[in-house]
C-alpha cells in the first residue's frame, strides 16, 4: 500500500527491539510536554525508561520491586494532571496488579499508561514465568482501557507519542528481542486504526505486534501458492477498528489471526467475537493454545509453538479450503 | 472556603453525621455501620476545620485532597459532604439505589468532591504518594493529601509498598489517618491478623507517628496541625476509635462491621444519638 510507506520487504530489513522505540518516544514526549512523568519497578534500563530518567530525573520515580504500588502511584500522579507512563515486565504489570488497574485506573478513569515489556515467548531463556501471554486478554476486558501492541520499534515510538496526547487509560505491550523494522518514519499510526499492509482477495490475515512481519512473509509465500492474502496490522486491539476488519472479511470470507499471546482472549478472541456478531467466517487463531511457554532461544520457541510465517501460511491454506 | 467551627459545634456536627449515617443505612437496607459511626468525629474535623476546600468549587486547584482508602466507610464521607454543602442532604437517602451518585462504594467520576474510587482495599496510600509526588514536582508547598485507612486494611501488601515509598521519598505532604477500631469482618484485628506493634511498624518504615483518641475532634484537629508542621517525614496518625461510636448496642461489636440497622434498631439508635447518649432530652421523645 503506497500511502503506508512501508519498508522494502524484499531487501534486508533492519532489526531492533520494539521496547527501544518506546524509550525514544518517551524521551521525546517528555521534551514536548513537561507534565509527562515516568515510574518504574526496578527495570529502568530493560524497559528503556533510562533515557527519560537521565534527561528528567526530577520527573522519574523509582518504585522498587512493587508493581501494585507502581500503578496506584500512577493513578495518583494522573489525578494531579500528570501524564504518567509506568513500566515493568508484562508478567508483573499487568500480571500482578490487575485489580489496582481495574479500580484505580479504569473505573476511576485515570489516564495512566501501563507499559508491559518483555511480553510473549520470545523473552526466551527466562522461561514460562517471564513469558507473559495473558496480558492482552487481561487488559482488553477492562472498560475504558486502550490496548496497543506495536509492530516494530518505529511504530512503538509513534504509539508512545500518541498515548502522551490521549486522555484514556492505556496498556502498551512491548517485546524484548530485536525484530524486523517493517515501517518507516512516514508510516501512519493513529490510535484505534488498523492498517491493510498487504492487499488481497482470498484470505484475511489479522495480526498484532511482531507477528505482522511474519504475516507479510507468509503472504509472499502464499502469493506463489496462488493465494492472495490481505494482511491487516492491528496495533490497537482495543478499541478495535471494526470497519477495516469487516470490510476485508466480507471480501475474503475467511480469516487467520496471529499473535504472540494466548489465542484465547487475545487478538484472536477479539476478532472471533466481532465476526461471530457481524460476519461469521472460517477462522484459525494462531497463538498459544492454553499452555505456558518454556525456556529456549526466541526463534526456536516461536517455531516450536507455531508462531511464525510457516504456520500462518499453513493456516491460510486451511481456512481457504474451508470456505 | 470552609468555615471554622467551635469544638462544641463540631461535636454537634459529628452527631448530626451519625444520625444521617443511621438513616442512610436503614433506608439502603445494606452497608457498613460500625466504621462510619466511629469515623464521624474525624470527618467532622476534616471537613469543618482541618482541610482547605470549597464545597461550591470541588475542583478548586488549591484544595487539600482527602482520599478514603477503606471505601466501605463512605457513608460517613457522604454525610459529611452533604453537611458541608457539596450536595443536598435529602440526596443521602439515595445511597446504594439505582441511578444514585452515592454508590455503595465511592466512585470519583459519579460525585464531584470525591477524590478517588475505592472499595478493594489497600490502594489509597499509594495514590496519596502519587499525588504528593506530583505536588512536589509542581512545587505546591501548601497543599496536603489526607488519606483515611482502616486498620483491617493494613493486612494488604499494597499498603506497605506505599509505606516504603513515602518513607524513602520523605513525602511529608502525605498525612495518613488509620481508623484503629480493632475490628474487621472476621473478628478482632489481633485475632484475624495481628497488627501490633503498629506504631513500631510505621516508625521502622520512616514515618513519624502520632497516636490520638480518634473520637475527640479537638485531638484530631491538633494532630493534623502537628502533622502539617512535620516536614522531615510523612506522618501517620493512629486514631483510636470505637466502632459503632454513639450507639450503645453497636459499640465495639464486630458484627456491626458490615451490617445496617433494621427499622427498630434505627429508631433506637436515633433516639440515643438525639439525646447525645442521654445527656440531653430529646425533643422527639
Amino acid at each position: 500500500m503506497s500511502n503506508l510507506y512501508l519498508a522494502d520487504l524484499s531487501g534486508e530489513l533492519q532489526q531492533e527491539p520494539i521496547r527501544k522505540g518506546f524509550g525514544r518516544g518517551l524521551l521525546e514526549a517528555g521534551k514536548r510536554n513537561e507534565n509527562v512523568v515516568a515510574a518504574c519497578a526496578d527495570l529502568t534500563e530493560s524497559t528503556q525508561m533510562h533515557l527519560f530518567k537521565e534527561q528528567f530525573p526530577e520527573r522519574f520515580v523509582e518504585i522498587g520491586v512493587a508493581e501494585q504500588n507502581l500503578v496506584t502511584v500512577g493513578s495518583g500522579l494522573a489525578a494531579m494532571g500528570k501524564i504518567p507512563f509506568v513500566s515493568s515486565y508484562a508478567a508483573f504489570s499487568p500480571g500482578r496488579n490487575w485489580e489496582q488497574i481495574r479500580t484505580t485506573i479504569c473505573l476511576n478513569e485515570m489516564p495512566v499508561r501501563v507499559v508491559g515489556s518483555h511480553a510473549g515467548v520470545s523473552v526466551g531463556p527466562d522461561g514460562a514465568t517471564h513469558q507473559m501471554l495473558e496480558d492482552i486478554a487481561l487488559m482488553r476486558v477492562l472498560p475504558h482501557m486502550v490496548v496497543i501492541c506495536p509492530g516494530d520499534s518505529l511504530e512503538a515510538e509513534k504509539v508512545t507519542l500518541a498515548l502522551a496526547e490521549d486522555k484514556r487509560p492505556a496498556y502498551l505491550r512491548l517485546a524484548r528481542e530485536a525484530t524486523p523494522i517493517i515501517t518507516t518514519a512516514k508510516t501512519p499510526f493513529e490510535i484505534g486504526k488498523a492498517y491493510v499492509y498487504n492487499a488481497g482477495a482470498d484470505v484475511t490475515i489479522i495480526t498484532t505486534g511482531s507477528m505482522t512481519y511474519q504475516a507479510l512473509a507468509a503472504a509472499e509465500k502464499l502469493y506463489k501458492d496462488g493465494i492472495e492474502a490481505e494482511v491487516i496490522h492491528v496495533p490497537t486491539i482495543k478499541p478495535l477498528d471494526r470497519e477495516t476488519i469487516l470490510k476485508s472479511v466480507r471480501k475474503t470470507r475467511c480469516v487467520v489471526t496471529a499473535e504472540e499471546a494466548q489465542a484465547a482472549g487475545g487478538l484472536g478472541g477479539a476478532i472471533a467475537e466481532l465476526l461471530a456478531d457481524e460476519c461469521p467466517a472460517p477462522m484459525v487463531r494462531i497463538g498459544m493454545k492454553d499452555r505456558f511457554g518454556e525456556s529456549g532461544a526466541p526463534n526456536e520457541l516461536l517455531e516450536y509453538f507455531g508462531l511464525d510465517a510457516k504456520h500462518i501460511r499453513l493456516a491460510a491454506h486451511h481456512v481457504v479450503d474451508r470456505k | 472556603m470552609n468555615r471554622k467551627l467551635s469544638v462544641d459545634r463540631l461535636e454537634t456536627v459529628a452527631n448530626d453525621i451519625r444520625e444521617d449515617i443511621i438513616r442512610m443505612l436503614e433506608h439502603a437496607g445494606s452497608g457498613h455501620s460500625a466504621g462510619p459511626l466511629g469515623l464521624a468525629d474525624i470527618f467532622a474535623a476534616l471537613y469543618f476545620d482541618v482541610m482547605q476546600h470549597d464545597p461550591k468549587h470541588p475542583d478548586w486547584e488549591k484544595r487539600d485532597i482527602l482520599l478514603l482508602s477503606n471505601g466501605h466507610c463512605v457513608p460517613v464521607r457522604y454525610a459529611a459532604m452533604a453537611h458541608a454543602g457539596y450536595f443536598p442532604r435529602k440526596e443521602l437517602l439515595t445511597l446504594r439505589k439505582r441511578g444514585s451518585r452515592l454508590q455503595g462504594h465511592p466512585e470519583r467520576t459519579k460525585l464531584p468532591g470525591l477524590e478517588n474510587t475505592s472499595g478493594p482495599l489497600g490502594s489509597g496510600l499509594s495514590q496519596a504518594c502519587g499525588m504528593a509526588l506530583a505536588m512536589r514536582m509542581n512545587n505546591e508547598l501548601h497543599r496536603w493529601v489526607y488519606v483515611v485507612m482502616g486498620d483491617g486494611e493494613l493486612d494488604e501488601g499494597n499498603i506497605w509498598e506505599a509505606a516504603m515509598l513515602a518513607g524513602k521519598e520523605k513525602l511529608h505532604h502525605v498525612i495518613g489517618i488509620i481508623d484503629r477500631n480493632n475490628i474487621q469482618i472476621d473478628g478482632p484485628t489481633e485475632n484475624v491478623m495481628p497488627l501490633e506493634n503498629l506504631r513500631g511498624k510505621w516508625e521502622s518504615f520512616g514515618w513519624h507517628v502520632l497516636e490520638i483518641n480518634g473520637n475527640d475532634v479537638e485531638a484530631v484537629i491538633d494532630a493534623c496541625a502537628m502533622a502539617r508542621a512535620i516536614i522531615e517525614k510523612p506522618v501517620m496518625i493512629i486514631a483510636h476509635t470505637i466502632p459503632g461510636k454513639g450507639v450503645d448496642f453497636m459499640e465495639g461489636d464486630f458484627h456491626w462491621h458490615g451490617a445496617p440497622p433494621n427499622h427498630e434498631q434505627a429508631v433506637e439508635a436515633l433516639k440515643e444519638l438525639r439525646t447525645l447518649g442521654g445527656r440531653i432530652r430529646s425533643e422527639h421523645e
